[in-house]
Parts: C-alpha cells; structure tokens; sequence
C-alpha cells in the first residue's frame, strides 16, 4: 500500500468515526430531552374533569381546575348576553379569530356550544395571572362603560363575557376555551370533546 | 547557658521542619505543578499598581459565591423539594433547625449581594474599557456568568414555594411561550406538567443545586483563566505588560500576592460587616430580599395582587412590561441582555478608560447607568400612569445606549493617554 492511500483511509476513518461518534452523541441526548416532557403520571392527573352545574344560577359562576389551571363555568342570563353585544367595537379580536384560543365549536358569538353556559380557562393570556369576574355593570372602579366581564389584577388586562380581550391592554388574545362537552345537559366534561362538532 | 541550648535546640528542629516542608513540596512539583501554578496566578501575576476600590469587586463575587455554595449544601440537608412539603421545610430550617435561620439568611441576603457586587463589577469594567481588545473573550464569559446567575437566582427562587415563588415562575415560564412555534410546547417542557407543580419543583431543585452551580464555578474558572491570559487592566486603561523592566516584569506592575490579596483583605473585611448588618438586621430589607407575599404558601388558584420579581431583574421586566405587545415585550427583554454581549464590538473607541474619553460616552455611560437603576425602581411599581410613559422613555434611553454606540463611539474627541498609570486624577 503506498503512503499516499494509507493517509486516504486514515482520513476516511477519522471523518468516518467522527460523524458516527457524534450522530450517536445527538441521539444520546434525546432520552434525556424527553424525560422533560410531562410523565405518564402527570399525563394521568391531567385527565378530563367533570362539572356538574345543575345547582348554578344564572348570573353565578364556578370554578374547577384542570391540569391546574383554573376553569370558570358561568352560566350567563339573556341579558348578560345582550349587554356584551354593546362593546364589541372595543375588542381586540370579537370574532375570535385566533384559532388557538378555542375550538372549532366554541368560535361563535358566545364562545360556547350552549350560549347560556360559558366555559373559559381562568388564566390571564398575558402572563397566566387569574382574571377576577366582576359582572357588575358599571362599578365605580372599572367606569361606566364597563358591562360586566373579566379583569385582571396583574396588570390591568379587560375580557367581556365570553372572555373576549378589549384592545389596549396587555393580554395579547382572548381567554381560552378549553375543549369540553357536555354529558347531559347539567354535566360538562372539561379537557375532552369527543363526538362535537362545529 | 542551659537556655541558650535550648534556643538552639529549637532553632534546629525548626530549620530541620521547614527542610521536611521544603521536601514534601517538591515531592508534589514533582507530580503536580504547585510551585508553578502559585507563581503563575499569585506570587508573579503582576496587575497595575494603581487599582482603586472598583477593582475589589471581583474578589468580592468569589467570596458571596463561597457563601453561596456553603449556606447551600446546609440548607440542601433539610430543604424538601415537594411541593406538599417544601414551604413547611423551609419554616422548619427558620425555626426548629438549630441556627437554621442564619444559614437560611445567609443564603438570602448572599442572593442579593452577589447581584450588588456583580453589576459593580460589570459597570467597572464598562467605565474602564475592560471588554475592550484583547478581553472581548473575557467580558463575554463574564457575561455567561451573568446569565447563568440569573437562571441560579430565579430557579432558587420557586424553591421555598411561596406565592411569589408560584406566581414568579407562572410568569416567567410563560415567557417561552412567546417563542414563534414551538412555544406552548416548550413551556410544557420546561414544566414537565400543564402548570407549575411538584415536577416543576423538583426540576427546578435539581438545576439549581447541582447543574448551574457546576456551570458556575467551572465558568469562574475559566473567567480567571483568560483574565490572566491578558492581564488585569487598570483605571488607566493602560497595557503594563508593554512597558517591561530588565527583569522582564512590567514598571508599573506588582505581585497580585501579597499586595492585592492584602489589600482585598481589607475590602473582604468591609463586606462582610456590611453583610452581617443586612443579616442580622434587616435580612428582608423591607420586603426586597425576600418579598412579603412568598411567607403565603404557594396557591395556584389565588393570584397575588401585585406581582413583582426581586429587585435585580427589575429593569428587565420593565422593559417586559414596557412593551404592550407579549412577543415583542419578551424580545426586547432578551435583547437588552444580549446587546451587553457585543459590547466589545459595538464600541468603536480606542481609548479605554472613561479618564481619557470624550464628554459623548461619559454622557452615554451616565444615562445607561440612570437607565438601569430607573428601570429597577420602575420595575417594582404596579404598571400604571405615569410610571407606563416613563419606563418607555428609558427602556428607549437603555437601547440608545447600545444602538447609537457605533455612531458616538467612533467621533469621540479623546484626551491623551499617558505611557505610565498614575495615581492622581
């Protein structure tokens, strides 16, 4: 073998070695990677909640958690839902647009399969403070245009009653709804909406 | 007579220990570069004679990072990393450990004082020109210490599970979500859950305890390793090592041992008496060092009212707060950090030391500096009027600082810069 293709294979293994030193090197980081991701443990307490509402009035709300976040169940009188039609110029996206905010069921007016029922992640979409429901029209603190809807303690963020943003404060989307169903017509399964559809 | 046998008994044994000593130390140069490497980094690493009280702060860093990694390793024996138990182990180090307390304060206070005496030491080395050719390198792992201080005091910061523990991280974390993408997904991911809970906890302890800290130290490490590449600069700005004597050591250089180390001595010695005041007398220093809200345990479906992180990421979350728009707010966040890192490169100037620089970055230097520490105050209010228009006016006075500094930096009228450093200025 002369000295010139002995340096050839040389070359080769070194190259040869190093490529296959490293992918292995990129693929040993990978079980470390996803041991981040969320345990089957935790997979299994995030599993769907139930709500029963057959006991809320109207006007009235609940709360639940989900994967440890806040669920607000409102059940919401004709004329909640018609006072929110007042500002719908004020919002940031009325016709909730974002898709990522809520299922396909939930983009409508009301944000809701039932108009009468709202259910809405109880996480400010700015930094995931928890908005305060004050359905009081025109408090002394919110002014008189206020109609009744969520607000948040952080940093001063509005949503109406369907969790809608106002435009002008720093939550950037609409609060989200979360996928759910109802069971019967006083019980609503939160985190799975097999079966509804738009 | 019988005494002075004595003495000379005396005198020998000593001669003949010190011999012993003499031996065992060059048994070990013989398998270990101990003489050489106490030369190198100590006895014969020259550094200008003329350092003022602003070079002290280094040392400091080293001695709050000491204190650190002790009160932590203390406090690791009966901390509890659970969420059901956490905040109850940290009361229970407070009140049933025996001096649990003080190493618990120790711990506290050495957060905050090793962000005091970091941001002096970065704003030495800005007033000075340390990031300046050749310490590009040095400033840069300087600044990955900053960083990696950062992650340690925030991920620490969720261990005793209070409400602005909770809240704090709640928010932080939702930072990432800001990330185009990939961002709910690696929010999940860096909780290991859909919230903040016991996993998150648990991570968190394990970071902060054991990765960071390594990253830590080995970045000092290697931050002392390159300062000595180059060489310490000086209130000058001035290369001692291009003025050499015969002897091959620079004029106006002096041995860091014993002059420096004495003279840190002294600073050492300032520290920490201003160190135990703050322990022993106002370890919370009014709800600063440890926010009133975190002796609540840690709810997660009650959000605090004002939620604010410590004082030393207050000028950043100004700017977060700042900006009206998440993405964008978070960006500029990010981007006041990492414009500190091509300091080196943005700064067009070849003087060094703000002694002999034009009346342009004297002025820049001091509006960054009103900046920042207007950013910090302004950070700790709620966001409302007028403190929303004034934290937009420095947040743009902060970047001018940095994006203008190409221009400003590069028609600066400087002074003369003396062969040799001097004392009066």
């Amino acid at each position: 073998m002369s000295e010139k293709s002995g340096m050839d294979r040389r070359h080769f293994l070194t190259v040869a070695t190093s490529v296959t030193g490293t992918a292995g090197l990129a693929m040993a980081i990978v079980p470390f990677a996803m041991s981040f991701k969320p345990s089957a443990r935790a997979q299994a307490l995030g599993a769907p909640v139930q709500v029963d509402i057959s006991k809320l009035e109207i006007g009235e709300m609940v709360r639940t958690t989900w994967r440890g976040k806040t669920v607000y169940v409102v059940r919401r009188s004709t004329e909640m839902l018609s006072l929110m039609d007042k500002n719908v110029d004020e919002l940031a996206d009325p016709n909730s647009e974002v898709a990522t905010q809520q299922p396909a069921y939930a983009q409508n007016s009301t944000r809701s399969i039932n108009p009468e029922v709202l259910v809405v992640l109880g996480v400010c979409t700015h930094l995931g403070c928890a908005p305060i429901d004050r359905f009081e029209v025109s408090p002394v603190d919110l002014g008189p245009d206020w109609v009744g809807g969520f607000y948040c303690p952080c940093h001063g963020s509005k949503f109406d009653l369907s969790g809608r943003v106002y435009a002008g404060v720093p939550a950037p989307t609409n609060m989200e709804v979360p996928p759910y169903r109802f069971l019967s017509e006083d019980l609503i399964l939160v985190g799975d909406d097999t079966g509804v559809t738009a | 007579m019988n005494s002075g046998r004595q003495e000379a008994a005396e005198v020998s044994l000593m001669s003949r220990f010190a011999g012993k000593l003499g031996d065992l130390v060059d048994w070990i140069d013989a398998r270990f570069p101990l003489t050489k490497m106490l030369k190198e980094h100590a006895t014969e690493y020259y550094a200008a004679k003329n350092f003022n009280f602003w070079y002290v702060f280094g040392v400091l860093a080293i001695v709050v990072l000491i204190i650190q990694l002790f009160t932590g390793i203390f406090l690791t024996m009966s901390y509890k990393p659970d969420a059901e138990k956490a905040f109850a182990s940290v009361e229970y180090i407070m009140r049933d450990v025996e001096w649990g307390w003080l190493i618990r304060y120790m711990h506290s206070t050495g957060a905050s004082a090793f962000f005091i005496v970091v941001y002096l030491h970065m704003f030495r080395g800005m007033m000075y020109g340390s990031y300046k050719n050749p310490r590009e390198l040095l400033w840069i792992i300087g600044m990955l210490i900053y960083v990696a201080l950062m992650a340690e005091g925030f991920l620490g910061y969720l261990l005793p599970w209070g409400q602005m523990s909770y809240w704090g991280a709640q928010v932080i974390v939702s930072l990432f979500g800001a990330v185009p993408g990939i961002g709910p997904d690696l929010v999940e991911w860096i909780r290991g859950d859909y919230f903040i809970s016991d996993i998150t906890l648990n991570r968190f302890f394990a970071l902060h305890v054991i990765a960071v800290p390594l990253a830590l130290i080995m970045l000092v490490v290697i931050h002392i390793l390159a300062l000595h590449e180059t060489g310490s600069l000086n209130p000058d700005g001035i290369e001692i090592k291009e003025r050499k004597g015969a002897d091959g050591i620079p004029l106006d250089g002096i041995a860091f041992h014993p002059y420096y180390t004495a003279k840190d001595l002294v600073a050492i010695v300032i520290f920490l008496a201003a160190f135990s005041g703050v322990l022993f007398f106002a370890p919370e220093m009014g709800g600063y060092f440890l926010e009133h809200a975190n002796f609540e345990p840690a709810n997660q479906l009650k959000t605090p009212e004002h939620i604010a992180p410590v004082w030393y990421y207050t000028p950043f979350y100004a700017i977060l707060r700042a900006v009206p728009s998440k993405g964008l707010g978070a960006l500029l966040m990010a981007l006041a950090i990492v414009l500190l890192f091509f300091l080196p490169w943005l700064d067009r100037c070849k003087v060094k030391s703000i002694r002999y620089r034009g009346w342009t970055f004297k002025l820049a230097l001091t509006t960054f500096a009103v900046s920042f520490v207007s950013l910090g105050y302004l950070g700790l209010q709620p966001a409302v009027e007028p403190f929303v228009t004034i934290t937009r006016i420095f947040t743009v006075l902060y970047f001018a600082f940095f994006l203008a500094m190409p221009i400003y930096t590069r028609f600066e009228k400087t002074k003369p810069v003396p062969e040799r450093v001097t004392y009066e200025h």
